[in-house]
């Protein structure tokens, strides 16, 4: 597993110099993701402070913190969905395999067919429930005939363990489905454009404890493919789906464990205010 | 626990005077409602019962002769002649035929004046439609003149208005009546024709065929223009001082009193361009300028009732912003852009005002046949009419605003059904 590869990091350091104590291992060997001195202002106010941090391939890294300490906001900025806020402003380097993604020459488009996105409230677009999943395909073009096209939307709802409930009503509209099935239907569709990163932005928060049971079942079936990136609000969650959990505090990241290592003897004495439930 | 005792003995007290402070309130929206309505019930009582007289009209019969002689015309193919022919002596020939002893210049010009003076062309459009009718006798239904009209119907109506016609002229509308020969038919000519100095012939074909033009210029112009405006603005406009301004001016462009266009019209379009007047597509013009801004401001308002939602989950699929725009922002929009566009429409349709500064109020008999024909529109011949001295365009002018109030209602009703229908729900 990814665990293997990390690299234990005592002290560290960032790169330019700036002491932000980020304890536990923040960094490993060959990244997918690598992150260094990022700092995200709105306007004047800095959401982010110089965060660093790895995110290696096919794991599934949990990023956990109070409300406001930020981690949404970093978890945007890792596929540029900042950009469409104004006078939203992003530092530091963001390097999606060694590419910087917040190069001039680098597309948006293009990032983000790499680095797919599942948000909070299930937002399936009102449309059927086929051609909700067919559309990523359809604007990138990744389907020569209808026959492909069909193959992708079947394959992608299998992925998201939607096939079964809904192979009977693929023209009906995707808003009909229950909280659960929207959420799986909005993983089907992130899936059907074949990204190498999925973000999830705190995807359980609107659902029931069965949706969100099957959601986690399916965030595992999927980190052998993908590498995930979740924000959540309940540490159980990150817990259990987790290999990697990162905390943030008041827009800075505190520590960086392994998820067991976080729950179990958190090195920073904040992280472990927030998991024995001190606030938060 | 007396303090607890006093505090609800003080709520009980005070609840009465709620209560009674909530049943005033309830009153108060109910009078100001029914205040309304009368008001409505009011006005659609008075149009309807002045203008419903105007669907029918007083026609009487009399045996046609049509005679070459007396026209002077034996060839119908001949258009110069045909036009040449004296086709008002079938009508005053017949009228002498059918009533004994009329002599004298006086008894007449009477007689003739039972007649519409339209009456001898419309004889000419039957006998071209029917050409083998040249020399035969026809019993046929002919228009009469405004004054008797109104004089038959106010009889009708068992309080005769007499102003208007002489002694002589009522006996001989009381023969007609009594053998069967004068009577109220249908108004066709209302539906068929443009306007006329005669009330009888005066019709509303034309400003409606107007108002047709008008509108669809209008439409195909203002639509698009406000549709596009409206998306740059709330979609890809920078948020600066820049748009802010725009965004302000074209608020306060909808407030602006509806001349001003019709001013500008003039001076931009007419003086200008060099556009001709009086005609529907410089009414047209002049109605998008003033509609754009009703447009704009619906279509803003059903582009940002769009949930964010659906714009993050394309954004993050990899939708370039014209592909999230034009796959999932304009298709949930299009509803409340076009209910805002058909109000803008009905709003352009009962528009008076700035079609007079551009000629549209120009007297014009002839039913426009494109965008280029000069025309006037329904609520300028409602305007018309209403200025006109003849009782006859009394009730004239409210069947043109009966007719005018029906497409309004319909256009109003089209757009609330369009909403009802696409609306969607998340």
């Amino acid at each position: 597993m990814a665990n293997s590869e990390m690299i234990e990091s005592v002290n560290n350091v960032s790169e330019s110099g700036t002491e932000r104590q980020t304890v536990g291992a923040s960094f490993c060997d060959d990244p997918k993701f690598s992150i260094r001195n990022a700092s995200v202002f709105y306007a004047e106010k800095q959401a982010i402070f110089d965060v660093s941090v790895d995110i290696a391939r096919h794991e599934v890294i949990a990023m956990i913190g109070p409300s406001g300490c930020g981690k949404s906001t970093f978890l945007r900025s890792l596929n540029r969905m900042n950009d469409t806020v104004e006078d939203c402003r992003v530092e530091g380097g963001f390097h999606l395999d060694g590419q910087d993604i917040y190069q001039d020459n680098m597309d948006v488009v293009a990032l983000r067919a790499q680095v797919g996105m599942v948000f909070q409230k299930p937002n399936p677009f009102p449309k059927s429930i086929y051609e909700n999943v067919a559309y990523g395909p359809r604007i990138h073009g990744l389907a020569d005939s209808r026959v492909d096209l069909d193959e992708i939307v079947e394959d992608s709802l299998r992925r998201a363990s939607l096939w079964d409930e809904v192979k009977d009503r693929l023209h009906q509209p995707g808003t009909g489905l229950s909280g659960g099935q929207q959420q799986r239907l909005c993983i089907a569709r992130t899936i059907a454009v074949n990204p190498e990163v999925i973000l999830m932005d705190e995807p359980c928060s609107a659902l029931d404890p069965i949706a969100t049971a099957r959601i986690e079942e399916l965030i595992e079936e999927l980190s052998q493919n993908f590498t995930i990136a979740i924000v959540t609000h309940s540490m159980q969650q990150a817990a259990r789906v987790s290999s990697r959990t990162a905390y943030f505090h008041l827009g800075e990241l505190i520590e960086v464990n392994p998820t067991e290592m976080v729950f179990t003897t958190p090195e920073h004495e904040l992280t472990e205010a927030y998991i024995t439930g001190r606030f938060g | 626990m007396s303090n607890a005792n006093n505090s609800l003995e003080r709520v009980q007290a005070s609840l009465a005077r709620r209560y009674r402070a909530e049943r005033r309130f309830v009153w108060y929206g109910r009078l100001a409602v029914m205040f309304a309505l009368l008001f409505v019930v009011i006005l659609f009582t008075d149009i309807i019962s002045k203008g419903a007289g105007a669907f029918r009209l007083t026609y009487a019969r009399l045996d046609i002769t049509f005679d070459p002689a007396l026209i002077g015309v034996n060839d119908l193919s001949d258009r110069a002649v045909v036009a040449a022919g004296d086709w008002d002596s079938l009508v005053k020939t017949a009228a002498r035929a059918r009533f004994d002893g009329v002599s004298g210049r006086k008894a007449k010009r009477e007689l003739n004046a039972l007649f519409s003076s339209g009456a001898g062309y419309d004889l000419k459009d039957l006998l071209l439609e029917n050409p083998a009718w040249l020399g035969q006798t026809k019993s046929l239904w002919l228009l009469v003149d405004d004054d008797i009209d109104t004089y038959f119907k106010s009889r009708l109506d068992g309080e005769a208005y007499a102003a208007r016609v002489s002694e002589r002229q009522i006996d001989w509308i009381d023969q007609l009546v009594e053998d069967g020969d004068m009577e109220l038919r249908f108004n066709q000519t209302f539906f068929t024709r443009g306007d006329s100095r005669e009330p009888e012939q005066a019709g509303i074909r034309g400003a409606l065929v107007g108002s047709l033009f008008t509108l669809l210029v209008a439409f195909c112009l203002s639509f698009p223009i406000g549709v596009g405006a409206a998306v740059y603005l709330e979609e890809f406009a920078p948020k600066s001082r820049w748009t802010e301004f725009i965004e302000v001016n074209i608020n306060n462009l909808a407030a602006v009193p509806s001349i001003i266009f019709g001013m500008l019209g003039l001076a931009v379009f007419i003086n200008f361009f060099g556009v001709p007047r009086s005609i529907p597509l410089l009414g047209g013009m002049v109605l998008t300028l003033m509609t754009l801004p009703t447009i704009i401001i619906t279509s803003r308002a059903a582009i940002k009732s769009v949930p964010p939602s659906i714009r993050e989950a394309a954004l993050g699929m990899g939708a370039s912003r014209h592909q999230v725009v034009l796959h999932h922002v304009l298709p949930l929009a299009l509803p409340g852009m076009l209910t805002g566009a058909i109000i803008g429409m009905a709003q352009a349709l009962g528009e008076t005002a700035p079609l007079l500064m551009i000629g549209m109020i120009a007297f014009i008999v002839d039913v426009p046949t494109g965008m280029m024909d000069t025309a006037t529109v329904l609520p300028v011949q409602i305007f018309l009419w209403s200025d006109s001295p003849e009782r006859a365009f009394v009730e004239k002018t409210s069947a043109a605003i009966m007719v005018l109030l029906g497409f309004l209602i319909v256009m109003n009703m089209a757009a609330v059904l369009i909403r009802k229908r696409l609306e969607r729900r998340w």
